[in-house]
């Protein structure tokens, strides 16, 4: 299953804004490995998300996202639930 | 795989933290002379982060009352509540607590911690909805964990952020349980309770306030932040503990809820723990008995950090946004943070060294707690030593 795009560009758009490494952001970049966000860091950028989506995100579901495309799946879903 | 490969970051960071000090994992107290001094590496060392708020650990009646608790009672009760381990004590002690901050009902636990993980885990669960202050206590986020219900975190004490997330989810028509805490641990710095409390009525949710470093700490009587904000009647669940200001070990859970009583049939921490030692309750009731007698205690305690919030201030060091007992001592760059908690030490002081991610700025603190044991000559030591290590921070 994949994300939608537009969930997907607007991530990592956000996720540019915050992370300092010089990676390039794409769907399988893993966030904790090739980005190095740590527990404060997280927090920034999810509340950043929740702003952008207009939607709150429960921290249960970030133990099943690894990668950029994970978090969008879940934005996907919790966006799905809220129509 | 093996079973200890997934530690290998924990290991490696071990390692480099190894570097800067040797000591900084293996600090034993040799000795302890007084609540407030004790022998570390051989040398007399003034106790500055210690949570002993009051000084009970050694005060002569809180020792006598547990002494003759273990003669009177035995060492242990080598059972849970639920089974053979409610003694007479436990249920004054609960009836005392439940007076003392005016409440109808109150449920005690073996510690702070497994308060937090027997309340939590059982009185929401996946249905439910818990939004937190993201810098709340880990036995917040374990007891919210264990229960499986859906967690919401808000920016640390900004009640813009909580409302926003308490609009999104007003709708989900659930139970919503704000969880914050009276003083906060590492910055030492007070819910904005009186804000929460108005957002908590607007949509109708219900508030748990974890007062485990304000117990005896603040509010006219020592009830806490709740008594201090004036809001007590608004707090739906109060969490405390018996480790800091009661200089003992065990924790507890009251409120007005008619239904309180049930989470002792239902919750796994608390049916399936032995309950707190005959001393452990005596000594909490003794201090309790105190903190009600002796106002002057929370009197001396806020001179003494008063004092030291203005000497760390005077000497332009980054510290917390208000004098509180717990002073943080901010260090942006870590091998720095730990020569000034080694130049401390070697001063005859001793501190706690919080490192990130456990520090909720990503800075590394040094975390200072004071107490009203402490003399003023003390203070005075404690914030010489800081002079020393002045040009680290």
């Amino acid at each position: 299953m994949k994300a939608d795009p537009k969930t997907l560009s607007t991530i990592i758009d956000i996720l540019r804004e915050h992370v300092t490494t010089e990676v390039d952001i794409h769907s399988t970049t893993n966030l904790e490995a090739d980005l190095s966000i740590d527990s404060l860091k997280s927090m920034e950028i999810l509340a950043a998300v929740e702003d952008a989506f207009d939607i709150s995100i429960p921290i249960n579901v970030l133990s099943e996202v690894q990668t950029v495309e994970d978090l969008a799946l879940q934005i996907d879903k919790l966006l799905k639930e809220q129509e | 795989m093996g079973l200890f490969d997934k530690f290998e970051r924990i290991e490696q960071s071990l390692d480099t933290l190894k570097q800067y000090s040797e000591s900084f994992f293996n600090v034993v107290l040799q000795e302890i002379i007084s609540s407030t001094e004790a022998v570390i590496n051989g040398k007399r060392t003034i106790l500055a982060g210690t949570n002993n708020y009051l000084g009970m650990p050694h005060r002569r009646e809180c020792i006598e009352a547990a002494c003759q608790a273990i003669q009177e009672h035995g060492t242990g009760t080598t059972g849970s509540r639920m089974a053979n381990g409610t003694y007479a004590i436990h249920v004054e002690l609960e009836k005392e607590l439940s007076r003392f901050l005016h409440k109808n009902h109150t449920i005690i636990f073996t510690t702070g911690y497994s308060a937090n993980l027997a309340v939590l885990s059982t009185l929401v669960g996946p249905k439910d909805i818990v939004i937190l202050d993201a810098d709340c206590h880990a036995s917040i986020y374990d007891g919210c964990r264990l229960g499986g219900v859906q967690v919401y975190r808000f920016r640390h004490n900004n009640v813009e952020d909580l409302e926003k997330r308490l609009k999104r989810l007003a709708t989900k028509d659930t139970n919503i349980l704000i969880a914050v805490e009276g003083l906060y641990s590492m910055l030492g710095d007070r819910a904005p309770l009186k804000e929460i409390v108005e957002l908590k009525k607007e949509y109708n949710a219900y508030l748990l306030v974890d007062e485990a470093h304000s117990l005896g700490v603040l509010g006219r009587n020592g009830r806490g932040l709740a008594e201090e904000q004036d809001v007590e009647d608004d707090v739906d669940f109060v969490i405390g503990t018996f480790s800091k200001s009661l200089g003992s070990v065990g924790g507890y859970c009251s409120s007005n809820h008619h239904k309180l009583e049930l989470l002792r049939y239902a919750s796994r921490p608390y049916v399936f723990t032995a309950s707190s030692s005959p001393a452990n309750i005596a000594a909490a009731r003794k201090a309790l008995e105190i903190i009600e007698k002796e106002p002057q205690l929370r009197t001396r305690l806020w001179e003494n950090a008063n004092l030291l919030y203005s000497r760390l201030k005077d000497l332009s060091f980054t510290i917390g946004p208000a004098p509180s007992p717990i002073i943080p001592v901010r260090f942006k760059e870590i091998p720095k943070a730990f020569a000034a908690w080694n130049g401390l030490l070697e001063n005859g002081v001793y501190v706690n060294m919080v490192l990130p991610p456990a520090t909720p700025d990503g800075t590394a603190l040094l975390r200072c707690s004071l107490s009203a044991a402490h003399s003023l000559e003390q203070v005075e030591k404690i914030a010489q030593a800081f002079e020393t290590i002045r040009h680290l921070a």
